[in-house]
């Protein structure tokens, strides 16, 4: 745990000025503050009543009070602004630094995890960092100041009540655990079930048309429903306990002011030797400070629960922070100019070494050739793709691009020799222009206007509310078709090599499918190029044929070669285009 | 807002009593102060010590009493709240499985789960804040002014103007601050949508090299919410040693004032103490009711999105239960649809018969009303012109869910819940044995890899059906529709995710299996139509043509260029 907070606190150091005026102001602030009920109990001691009033000494207190007050205000709010800044400037760069790390990361860890998660680490977690750490951090440091501060006054007003208000401090503090400790149960019984209940209600109103389609409302009713008073019934449990501290440490309060009372003011009667002579100027400001002694106790307990929820946040960061980046290749040399010839030699790789998936693949491309991958769905042709771009390194062998090893050039320059249109397409928020341009972003207008023109966007683009300027996001109201065609003319711009590209199966309407396999035809010319095929005319119509199989590469060779072998591919081919 | 007042009618006891409690425990809170006044005046001035140990004893009597009138509170608030928050999602709950489909598109589906689940929970913790706070908080303001007034009329006037120069703080900072909070948080959701978007992105970034560049974007994002949160919050910080200035230069007016008063003898030592008192106490009431006001502000805005959903007439349903005799299973008349809201209608002028036993095809481009087609065969929308009749009967006289009980559906989007293979399965038919199951999972094509499931039909299914393919999950999808063998089966594209070879072979199974259901099916591919007994070309809203294959191509320009295009791929078709 110390660990964790060295580290969230090492982030803080750019800003280490921030932090000393927060202590320094802080500790003025409060100092200050807690003054002023002395001054207050000087002040009524010289009322002492009717005609003996001493308006000079009362003049003389009232000013430094009023000094004091007006002081105390200015160094707390200074405070607040210093914290403030700390604070949200720490997060800021810890942020950055989350979101940077996830470019870098090997792309199996993105795989492995669920993108809600990830991003709630970069968003969520450190949202509570800042709230339980750095905020928590101030209160948790004036709380102590205030303790400590209100300790040393009474200290000097009255030892032997002093004393007594110490030795009462710890009921708040049972009370409140005891209380804490009782909720705790119920507490995490309310929260499972309020997710349960979410995530019921998620389900059913999240698919409500599929609930009515099937008429299960009945159903759907009498599970929500159980939740739903279970819930009920254990959160009013929980909620009442919670509710518990307050009037009890209220109650805990009284006391203390109650013997306070008492001690005071039998040592003002002067009949009790043991307590000491008191004034009634001091007992107020005793019983001032028996106020505000308990409250800042009661905060810290706060903080510390919160502490705990900051701390594990803090964790989950700091793991992210510290997964294994990609190899640095900045010192490796550029691939440069690329024929298009490739090759696969003795090449064997696997997700997980328990499971065996590509073993000993050789391939030889020439320059401009046709590749078609095909297989059943779920085969793993993805697979193929993750080794080309390097998404994921191979086991053994070795793979060639312009007779050099992939391996021996940055990952940069491969991956800028091939242009890859995927089936789930990626449009990210920000104009169509820049959508196009992603690849090339100096690219003029025209030049844009020229790549849509060729994989014919240029159509529908024009017809959009803003043309090229329309912001388009991933649930923009486009169709999955527009969406490829832009994701091809970014390719077109970029003009590489090399392509990979997947063939859409669903969802597109007939034309714009017929448009989109026109402008494959355009982008493929005289290039390399990978497909993910699902069309016979482009499987027929490609030089090698690479047939996969749950991961594995079971037969390759020309249509004619395949078919002749009769094999798996002569099997699939005519199970699906002859019906 | 008003409507939500019923589900408190189960409650009214705790409603009453419970602030009722309250306002004892916080009479007892003010007499605090004047007892020590007295302690003081009385006790010390005469030097009696038998009065001292009797007034403090008093005072921890108070404590007591309090506490328990407190905790007494606190336990009707929360029983109110939590009753009157569970009959509150129980009913909403009843009300959106009662909507029509176009009541759910016009709120939207996640926004129902919303106001289901957390609209629901701010309002029961206003229920719980309301019992809590509402009557203590004021009640502590004006109880302390009125002890002041009491105490001292000339002195309290400046109670009277420091109470209302701190309100004017709070509500001057909060009118500020609320807007700033809201776009902070709009700043923070940007970052969010930055990060997901980006994960999702990961391969085209990366294989486009751009991630230094999306690392900018982000830094210029989370930025703008450093400077955005720094900007509130120098306001903000504002409010709390505004209001101790204010409260303390309060204190010091009426030290100097009241030494004045007491060297004129109409006030004593011990008034002038409780009065610094009272002053303090109209501080911390002040602060926690604007935190109130929060917490109220909230609860009404949630209490009215409630109301909305409640706003909303159910669905409306006939009573027939059970078609005519007649041949057809489906008649449009002359059908036309409009989507509310809508300025052009998604179908019209559309007619057509199918027999019992029948399949019928729909195809056309995206957009072109096909999926609107289907969804006015189980009522889900009704046409706005002409009609259309179920076994006969015309929908509207239907009763609803018998309606649909004969309707298998398939939809686009294969959605399976979290639950056991099994359970999805029973979705249309609760007691549907295993046997039933077993064979519509056969003829979806889908007992071939449900049959190598660790647990069989015991396997659980995560949520949204994650641990399953798109395609396994499109088969069990429609496996699930055939469960209890349905009169009609609407298959909504809903086979995209097969490859050519398992369509075929579930198109077969169909056939055989299912022979007296009737299949709707809406497809892109014509192969997959090509056996229908009937075929309606769809475009931009407008039947193009109705008929056979055969007679598809030989009248229907639409129709010829789609399979033209199709069967071009295949190069003439190969043995077709």
């Amino acid at each position: 745990m110390l660990k964790t907070l060295k580290r969230v606190f090492s982030y803080a150091r750019p800003y280490i000025a921030y932090f000393v005026l927060t202590v320094v102001f802080a500790a003025a602030g409060i100092s200050l503050s807690l003054s002023v009920p002395v001054f207050i109990g000087e002040a009524v001691d010289c009322c002492t009543g009717k005609g003996a009033v001493d308006f000079d000494r009362l003049l003389r207190i009232v000013c430094i009070l009023a000094g004091a007050v007006a002081a105390s205000g200015l160094f707390q709010w200074v405070m607040s602004l210093c914290t403030n800044r700390l604070a949200f400037l720490t997060v800021r760069d810890l942020r950055a630094d989350a979101f940077a790390k996830l470019e870098r990361v090997p792309l199996s860890y993105i795989d492995r995890r669920t993108k809600g998660e990830l991003t709630s680490r970069v968003i969520n977690d450190i949202e509570i960092v800042s709230d339980g750490l750095l905020q928590g951090f101030t209160q948790f440091f004036s709380g102590v100041i205030t303790i400590i501060g209100t300790l040393i006054f009474m200290m000097t007003i009255n030892v032997k009540i002093a004393i007594a208000v110490v030795l009462l401090t710890p009921l708040s503090f049972i009370a409140a655990s005891r209380i804490t400790k009782a909720s705790h149960d119920s507490y995490v019984k309310q929260s499972k079930l309020r997710g349960d209940m979410v995530g019921l209600a998620e389900e059913m109103a999240g698919n409500q048309k599929i609930v009515k389609a099937f008429v299960y409302d009945k159903c759907a009713e009498e599970r929500f429903a159980q939740i739903n008073s279970e819930y009920g019934k254990i959160g009013a449990k929980a909620t009442f306990f919670s509710s518990m501290t307050n009037p009890t440490t209220r109650f805990v309060n009284g006391l203390i002011y109650a013997a306070v009372g008492l001690m005071g003011a039998l040592g003002a009667i002067g009949h009790s030797p043991f307590i000491g002579a008191m004034s009634v100027g001091k007992l107020s400001s005793f019983l001032a400070y028996s106020n505000q002694y308990t409250k800042p106790f009661n905060e810290i307990s706060g903080v510390f629960a919160e502490l705990q929820n900051a701390v594990a946040s803090a964790r989950r960061v700091f793991d992210l922070l510290d997964e294994e980046e990609v190899s640095d290749d900045s010192a490796m040399e550029k691939l440069g100019n690329c024929s298009g010839e490739l090759t696969f030699e003795h090449v064997c790789f696997s997700y997980d070494p328990k499971v065996k998936l590509i073993q000993d693949l050789n391939l030889n491309v020439r320059a401009g050739q046709r590749i078609a991958i095909v297989g059943p769905t779920g085969c793993g042709k993805s697979t193929i793709i993750n080794l080309l771009l390097r998404f994921y390194d191979i086991n053994s062998g070795r793979i060639t691009v312009s007779g050099r090893d992939i391996s021996s050039v940055t990952r940069d320059s491969l991956r800028s020799s091939f242009g890859m249109v995927l089936q789930e397409t990626w449009v990210f928020t920000g104009t169509v222009a820049e959508n196009i341009a992603y690849g090339v972003p100096g690219a003029s207008r025209e030049q844009v206007i020229e790549a849509a023109k060729a994989v014919h966007a240029h159509g529908f683009i024009k017809r959009l509310p803003q043309g090229y300027d329309t912001v388009i996001s991933e649930d923009c109201g486009l169709s999955q078709g527009q969406k490829q065609l832009i994701c091809i003319a970014r390719i077109m711009l970029m003009d590489p090599p090399m392509l990979i590209l997947d063939e859409a199966t669903s969802s597109i309407d007939i034309r714009t499918e017929h448009r989109i396999q026109r402008a494959f035809i355009k982008l493929m010319k005289n290039k390399t190029s990978f497909i993910i095929a699902h069309r016979l005319s482009t499987i027929k119509s490609s030089d090698i044929i690479l047939v996969m199989k749950q991961g594995n590469i079971i037969e390759q060779g020309s249509h004619s070669e395949l078919m002749a072998k009769g094999g798996f591919y002569a099997e699939l081919y005519n199970s699906q285009f002859a019906s | 807002m008003t409507k939500l007042l019923r589900f408190l009618k189960n409650y009214k006891k705790e409603l009453i009593l419970g602030p009722f409690f309250k306002l004892l425990e916080a009479i007892f809170e003010l007499i605090v102060p004047l007892l020590m006044a007295k302690i003081i005046d009385n006790g010390i001035a005469s030097g009696d010590s038998a009065y001292v140990w009797k007034m403090s004893g008093v005072i921890v009597l108070l404590g007591i009493c309090g506490l328990t009138f407190a905790l007494t509170c606190q336990f009707l608030a929360a029983k109110c709240a939590y009753g009157f928050g569970t009959e509150l999602r129980a009913a909403l709950y009843k009300h959106i499985n009662s909507l029509s489909y176009t009541g759910i598109d016009s709120i939207g589906t996640a926004s129902l789960v919303n106001r289901l689940t957390n609209d629901s929970m701010t309002v029961q913790n206003g229920v719980n804040m309301f019992i809590r706070l509402a009557v203590r908080a004021p009640f502590l303001v004006i109880g302390a002014a009125v002890m002041a007034v009491t105490i001292d009329l000339r002195l309290s006037v400046v109670l009277f103007i420091a109470a209302p120069l701190i309100s004017g703080i709070i509500f001057f900072i909060m009118r500020r601050t609320v807007p700033m909070y809201k776009k902070t948080q709009q700043k923070l959701d940007r970052a969010s949508m930055l990060t997901r978007e980006n994960l999702e992105g990961t391969r085209v970034i990366r294989a486009f090299s751009r991630q230094q560049e999306e690392i900018d974007e982000f830094g210029e994002a989370v930025d703008e919410i450093a400077k955005c949160s720094i900007a509130v919050g120098k306001i903000s910080a504002i409010l709390n040693p505004a209001a101790f200035m204010i409260m303390n230069l309060g204190i010091v007016a009426i030290l100097w004032f009241g030494g004045g008063r007491i060297n004129t003898g109409s006030l004593t030592q011990g008034e002038l103490t409780a009065f610094t008192n009272y002053m303090t106490q109209i501080l911390l009431a002040l602060v926690l009711l604007a935190n109130l006001i929060v917490v109220f502000t909230k609860a009404f805005a949630s209490a009215n999105r409630i109301s909305e959903i409640f706003a909303l007439a159910p669905e409306s349903s006939g009573t027939a239960e059970n078609g005519s005799a007649s041949e057809n299973i489906i008649e449009f008349r002359n059908v036309s649809f409009t989507y509310e809201g809508a300025g052009d209608s998604s179908v019209s002028g559309l007619s057509f018969t199918l027999r019992r036993g029948e399949t019928l095809g729909i195809i056309g481009g995206t957009g072109s009303g096909k999926s609107t087609v289907a969804s006015l065969i189980p009522a889900f929308y009704r046409p706005t012109e002409g009609e259309v009749l179920i076994a006969g009967v015309n929908v509207n006289e239907w009763d609803v869910k018998a309606l649909r009980r004969r309707i298998g559906i398939v939809p686009q989007k294969a959605v399976l819940f979290s639950g056991t293979l099994r359970d999805n399965m029973k979705w249309r038919d609760r007691n549907a044995s295993d046997e039933e199951i077993i064979s519509a999972l056969k003829t979806a094509q889908a007992w071939e890899f449900a049959e190598k499931l660790p647990d069989g039909l015991d396997t659980f299914i995560s949520q949204g059906g994650k641990n399953l393919s798109g395609g396994q999950k499109q088969r069990i999808a429609i496996a699930r529709a055939l469960v209890g063998k349905p009169d009609m089966l609407i298959l909504d594209d809903s086979t995209s995710a097969l490859d050519y070879a398992t369509d075929l072979k579930l198109r077969k199974a169909l056939r055989e299996e299912m022979s007296g259901t009737s299949v709707i099916m809406i497809s892109q591919r014509t192969t997959s139509l090509r056996d229908a007994d009937k075929i309606i070309v769809m475009e931009d809203g407008v039947p193009a043509g109705i008929g056979t294959n055969d007679e598809l191509l030989e009248s229907c320009e639409v129709y010829r260029e789609i399979y033209k295009s199709q069967m071009n791929e295949k190069e003439g078709g190969s043995n077709a």
